[in-house]
């Protein structure tokens, strides 16, 4: 269960950084040019082969409408773009986090986030994402990101999040 | 203005009528079928202490008993103060015109004793006082001194019996989700305790996300759902030394919404494999398993009747959550509910008369009850969360989770009587969700 703590870790620390500016180039200069090939250090939010990449610049989550899991047209084109980085990137992993707002009972919420999730891994695996490549876990109403009780932030926690993962899923 | 003044005596009748006419005829009997208006007036004075090593429970115990009893909201308490007669000795004749005086329909009398080796013995009456006998035998209980509270609900629980006719529930326990923490940084935690808030001890740490603990029938076991794994796992725990075990349910993503059935023998639950979430049972001996439900659509949350012959569950296949009931071995389901809104978290009522469930109608929630055919829905509570009743061991009253609005939001247990009325929160230590309770012990 080693590999699923560090998922965790990773996807935490990746949650952390989409909560920042996406699109920030700051906070990283330090490091630029340190060591990295080119413009970038390695493992950096501006190297492309980073997980932390993935998750700021190709968009590691994908948002749905109220009791629904169906994928929006903008959804699809953030999921295309995280199944190209999955391809370029085939040494890594990815677990699919599925999560509802807090508008609905636990147990429905469960079984709604885990619709969510699929979704997401069923588009990937038709984009040519070998299956065994990801998993997906669903957290209900559990774990909101944003937690006022408003459409705007409902909005943001009815989410996938697709999170990268270093080692096997299997162990 | 006579027919007025006619109507009014009549309406002051009416609402005396149960207490006075039982007060003249028959025992003394409070009916509370559609929940009271006008709670029965008792009296509690201390417990007379018979040993010095009693003195420390007498007061204590006489406290808990009238606080179960006031807590149903069927009982009212003469304060102590307003007592005329003064109870120094359990044996000594009861003054009944003292009791009258202050109209204590309903005396409860007793006494405690403690030895040297910490067992503590309670002994008690119950008393009519305006038709000026005992209701009942006199009892006594022994524990340990540690089981004092446990003394005073057995004591309670046969006051109640005797002045309602039904089974009781104040010696139980619940066992609950203790959270703490901000919304975005929740912790869990497994939890057990009396069911009015004392005596609250945790069963897991807070390590890995815990969810929806169900109590086995002799409450000697609990189902519940964890991601110790990192997914969402059915455990049972054993509640005498906590130790716990992931059930071996089948491959699926996740594994939640666990049940016992009646008998504890087997344990309905939702099984998701790929975005399908189904309903199967699982015989707990040979660990065999059998799927009930196979549509397209969510089934979860399931709940067998006390007869275990049905099992109610949720099902979105119209396109939106309703209640279904179907066969406990699966088969043909038969809708439920036909309210505006969605309805969730059917729980069957011990009594087997009764389903209590989740509705969600017009961005507002509710408690609610209704027949197991669907018919007399009754909705007991409204608020912008309330969710997943449980059923006191004698189908009479429902404790819920309530979670409050906004970003310091939080959750408590609340209990509510199943005629709508006495909603109160349950005091806990910290934040609480998914109650449920256990038999009466």
């Amino acid at each position: 269960m080693k590999h699923l703590t560090k998922a965790i870790l990773i996807g935490a620390a990746l949650a952390t950084a989409a909560c920042t500016n996406p699109s920030r180039f700051g906070g990283d200069d330090a490091s630029r040019g340190a060591g990295g090939p080119g413009t970038y250090a390695p493992g950096s939010v501006d190297d492309p082969k980073s997980p932390a990449y993935f998750s700021a610049r190709v968009g590691d989550r994908v948002l749905f409408a109220v009791d629904q899991s169906s994928l929006s047209p903008e959804a699809r084109v953030v999921l295309d773009g995280q199944a190209k980085w999955l391809m370029d990137n085939p040494d890594y992993l990815a677990i699919i986090e599925g999560h509802a707002d807090e508008q609905g009972t636990r147990e429905y919420n469960l079984a709604l986030g885990a619709r969510r999730a699929n979704a997401v891994m069923e588009y990937l695996v038709a984009k040519g994402i070998p299956q065994n490549r990801l998993k997906f876990v669903s957290y209900g109403k559990e774990r909101p990101l944003e937690i006022c009780s408003e459409e705007a932030c409902y909005a943001k926690n009815r989410r996938a999040v697709t999170v990268i993962s270093v080692s096997s899923l299997t162990g | 203005m006579i027919a007025r003044l006619a109507a009014l005596v009549l309406a002051c009748a009416t609402a005396f009528l149960p207490v006075a006419v039982q007060a003249q005829s028959g025992p003394l009997r409070i009916e509370i079928t559609e929940g009271v208006i006008e709670p029965l007036p008792y009296a509690v004075p201390d417990f007379v202490a018979e040993t010095q090593a009693a003195e420390q429970f007498a007061a204590e115990i006489s406290r808990v008993v009238a606080a179960d009893l006031t807590g149903t909201g069927l009982f009212r308490e003469i304060p102590r103060d307003a007592h005329i007669a003064r109870v120094s000795s359990f044996g000594a004749p009861v003054q009944f015109a003292d009791w009258k005086a202050i109209n204590a329909q309903a005396l409860i009398t007793g006494s405690v004793s403690a030895d040297a080796s910490g067992r503590v013995v309670v002994k008690f009456r119950v008393w009519d006082v305006f038709a000026g006998q005992e209701l009942g035998q006199g009892m006594q209980f022994a524990s340990d001194a540690s089981g004092w509270r446990r003394l005073a609900h057995k004591v309670a629980d046969q006051v109640y019996s005797r002045l309602t006719g039904e089974t009781p529930y104040f010696d139980s326990r619940v066992v609950f989700v203790s959270e703490t923490g901000p919304k975005d940084a929740r912790q869990k935690r497994l939890a057990i305790m009396d069911y009015d808030g004392a005596n609250v001890q945790y069963l897991t740490d807070d390590s890995s996300l815990v969810l929806a603990p169900r109590f086995s029938p002799n409450g000697g076991r609990v189902l519940y759902t964890s991601y110790q794994t990192g997914f969402p796992r059915i455990r049972v725990l054993t509640v005498g030394d906590v130790a716990s075990q992931t059930l071996q349910v089948g491959e699926g993503v996740m594994s939640f919404a666990p049940r016992f059935s009646p008998d504890g023998r087997m344990v309905v639950y939702s099984l998701t494999q790929g975005s399908n979430t189904d309903i199967y049972a699982m015989d707990l001996a040979s660990g065999a398993t059998r799927q009930l439900t196979s549509a397209p659509s969510i089934e979860t949350a399931p709940s067998f009747s006390p007869d275990g012959q049905r099992i109610v569950f949720e099902s979105d296949r119209s396109g939106t959550q309703q209640l279904y009931v179907m066969p406990a071995m699966g088969g043909e389901a038969q809708r439920i509910s036909f309210g505006e809104g969605r309805y969730g978290t059917p729980v069957w009522s011990p009594r087997g008369d009764r389903i209590a469930f989740t509705k969600q109608n017009a961005g507002r929630f509710h408690i609610g009850v209704m027949r197991t055919d669907g018919s007399e829905e009754r909705l007991l509570t409204a608020s912008f969360l309330d969710e997943g009743p449980t059923w006191a061991p004698n189908g009479r009253v429902i404790m819920f989770s309530r979670e409050t609005q906004g970003a310091q939001g939080s959750s408590a247990l609340y209990s509510v009587d199943i005629s709508g009325r006495n909603l109160k929160r349950v005091r806990t230590p910290a934040g609480a969700s998914d109650p449920s309770w256990g038999p009466l012990q």
